[in-house]
């Protein structure tokens, strides 16, 4: 039976795809521990442009969020939609241009910004051609996607894949609207849009990167991986309708929370807040669908390391969706704003939610795709301790740094000044920034066992000849 | 696999079995948030400080040239600080290019919030019209380093070049990176015509002579010349007055 997927399905680009997928983790957090020492131990800036903060912190944020999350995103997405469609990928040449296209895009952008050269708009750092080239290849993902599931032998589209869908239709009108701006030159260009519009237009794309690409993508990865590692259905149907079309509708909303206080006006930052404690609803909805899932079989956490990812990933969602919008609410936000608290935040999301449920649908992924149990169960085990350790450690670092720089800058002495300088709480974050990176270290050793676990599968494949012998089998078996 | 099609009940599961009714309401779904929040910044008069307090904005700009070079070489200015928002000169303008690309909008913000200590630690909380040629804005997210968006004229501009090169020299707890490099590269003049005549393709009103001068203007001068004189125009450009309240 296994053997006629194999031939049936396109799994070729989506093994490549998902190795490279755990390439990038490690190489992504790789950066950010190494940045995240730049700011405790600023020597390591080395006097180099190229070592330096400033320009190796798009390389962390790109590197995270397109090289890993994206590689993630279109192996998951190509496996899921063909199995829940039955059919095969439209167009395999198409699948092989994206996967060559998004690694080209991965490449540029490694060679670019550590050179400086930037459109200083975060998460969208990368300059127009290789905005371009980002368009072209997004195109031939959704493109291919579509026509997948508008050529299937079922007759529902699966839940997964309305997530998916809302994640590419976004993704194209953020990048493309953001990304508008006049060439100067070659590397070279700038916004149309200018201050206050620029900034909400900014942060319109900045949270929905969040919202669609780091959210709603990899809700569909949930969707679709916790049910299959389960072995159940999803929790609630009537739960995943609710779900998916209050994220669909409001989280497009939030970007103008990360404005509170500022020259926006305050209509809009008072209206995303608004919509911001909202989405605590339907994000927590998820969470429940996601987990009770495993409802009546709770047992299976103690030995399915993989199903632990899924559902630790699942805690951390609800954690970072409940605290989002506290953050943005203005009381909060007056505190919380400018400092580390928001860096915890994304974290918590970034390496709790998103590389968790991501590493779980890859260690699925593997033994699917390879034909063969992983290397070893007891390695994926210590991965699921480092990587959940690791993070625990970031957050918590960076929830003490940021409460108390919001409190130092308002502090005030008995006479009514100011009670501290700005440099006296830089100086305060040291022991926090050393623990960051600490965290980030035990957390970057995890995907190195990772890296090597997954290594040693393809090993053992090749050695077993198991992808060999699904490929000869004949299709009716 | 393919079941017998059967009648959709109700809307959601005609979505369900239709790919192309899916994205169409997706589509839409999907618009509103953003439409919503974004097009009326573009429309309404309440967005920018200056459509009521019109002296925020110099009224001289993409007229007369911000700063002009007479017959032995000396710059004149026909804009001084206070007298309102106005374009970055050749200078400054390669001075914001460099302090885009090197990130520092990663580590500082320019954006001054309506906060008791905000206004005693950095000064007057900023308007959206002092950023109305800033393409793209440089609010910044992050504090790692203090906000810059009124640092002008409080330092010497020899205090700013040690500090570039070497912050732990001036401040020990720091965490900057050090930026040398910026001490060996030279300003092109022609790249910066560039740079403005894109800029006043969309929208900064530059004048002809602004970018005409502006190989002149940048002749000679390095990138730490260029960033420090950014450094120093920052806040400088508008006097707000403490009595007024220009945003609700």
């Amino acid at each position: 039976m296994q053997a006629s997927l194999e031939q049936k399905y396109n799994f070729e680009v989506v093994r490549w795809f998902t190795i490279m997928a755990v390439v990038y983790l490690v190489v992504g957090a790789a950066v950010g521990v190494y940045i995240a020492s730049e700011l405790a131990w600023p020597f390591l800036n080395f006097d180099s442009p190229y070592l330096s903060f400033g320009r190796l912190r798009p390389v962390h944020t790109n590197a995270v969020i397109f090289a890993f999350g994206g590689c993630t995103l279109m192996a998951t997405a190509f496996y899921s939609v063909q199995r829940t469609c039955g059919v095969r990928l439209w167009s395999d040449r198409m699948a092989r241009f994206t996967f060559w296209g998004w690694n080209l895009v991965i490449v540029l952008a490694v060679l670019t910004l550590p050179l400086g050269l930037t459109q200083s708009k975060e998460y969208a750092e990368l300059e127009w051609p290789i905005d371009i080239l980002i368009a072209v290849v997004w195109l031939s993902f959704t493109i291919n996607f579509i026509m997948t599931i508008a050529t299937r032998k079922t007759s529902h589209i699966y839940v997964s894949n309305w997530f998916f869908l809302g994640m590419m239709v976004m993704i194209v009108y953020l990048h493309v609207v953001n990304s508008l701006a006049i060439p100067v030159g070659l590397f070279k260009s700038y916004s149309i849009f200018s201050g206050v519009q620029d900034a909400m237009i900014q942060w319109w794309w900045g949270h929905n990167a969040v919202g669609f690409y780091l959210t709603a993508g990899f809700l569909g990865i949930m969707y679709y991986f916790v049910p299959k590692q389960a072995e159940r259905p999803i929790y609630s149907y009537r739960l995943s309708v609710i779900h998916f079309w209050a994220l669909m509708f409001g989280y497009v909303w939030l970007g103008a929370h990360h404005l509170q206080y500022t020259a926006l006006p305050d209509w809009t930052g008072s209206l995303g807040a608004a919509v911001s404690i909202a989405m605590i609803i339907p994000s927590w909805g998820g969470a429940v669908n996601g987990m009770m899932t495993l409802s009546g079989a709770w047992d299976r956490l103690r030995t399915d390391y993989v199903l632990r990812f899924l559902i630790i990933a699942l805690a951390f969602y609800a954690m970072s969706t409940f605290e989002g919008p506290v953050m943005s609410l203005k009381t909060v936000n007056a505190l919380s704003h400018y400092t580390d608290w928001t860096i915890g935040h994304v974290h918590s999301g970034a390496l709790g939610w998103v590389a968790g449920i991501s590493i779980g649908a890859i260690y699925h992924l593997m033994t699917r795709l390879y034909y063969t149990e992983m290397y070893s169960i007891r390695l994926i085990n210590f991965h699921f301790w480092t990587a959940t350790i690791g993070t625990v450690i970031y957050i918590v670092a960076m929830w003490a740094s940021g409460i108390m720089q919001g409190l130092m800058w308002r502090a005030y002495d008995e006479y009514g000044t100011l009670a501290y300088t700005f440099v006296e709480s830089v100086d305060a974050m040291h022991p926090y920034y050393a623990m960051r990176a600490v965290g980030g270290a035990i957390f970057l050793f995890g995907t190195l066992v990772m890296l090597f676990n997954v290594l040693m599968t393809v090993r053992k494949s090749l050695v077993e000849g198991s992808l060999s012998k699904a490929r000869a089998l004949p299709a009716a078996v | 696999m393919t079941e017998k099609k059967t009648k959709p009940r109700g809307f959601q599961e005609w979505m369900e079995i239709n790919i192309w009714g899916l994205l169409v309401v997706l589509a839409l779904v999907l618009s509103v948030g953003g439409l919503v929040e974004i097009v009326p910044l573009f429309f309404m008069k309440d967005t920018l400080e200056h459509n009521r307090f019109p002296e925020i904005v110099w009224d001289r700009a993409g007229k007369d040239p911000i700063v002009a070079i007479d017959e032995s070489g000396q710059e004149q200015w026909n804009w001084k600080p206070g007298d309102g928002v106005r374009p970055y000169t050749a200078v400054e303008l390669a001075g914001r290019d460099v302090y885009q690309r090197e990130g520092c909008y990663l580590c500082h913000s320019q954006m001054v919030r309506p906060f008791r200590d905000e206004k005693e630690r950095y000064g007057h909380y900023s308007l959206a019209s002092e950023s109305i040629f800033d393409h793209p804005f440089q609010w910044g997210s992050k504090r790692t380093g203090p906000d810059l968006a009124r640092l002008g004229a409080k330092y010497s501009d020899e205090w700013h070049r040690q500090h570039l090169r070497a912050p732990r020299s001036l401040v020990p707890e720091s965490v900057m990176p050090a930026y040398p490099w910026l001490d060996e590269a030279y300003l092109s003049g022609s790249r910066l015509k560039r740079h403005m005549r894109g800029l006043r393709l969309i929208g900064v009103p530059y004048a002809d002579a602004d970018i005409e001068t502006a190989p002149a203007l940048v002749e000679g001068k390095t990138e730490m010349d260029a960033l420090v004189s950014y450094l120093q125009v920052l806040g400088t450009m508008v006097t707000l007055d403490d009595s007024k309240v220009y945003r609700e």
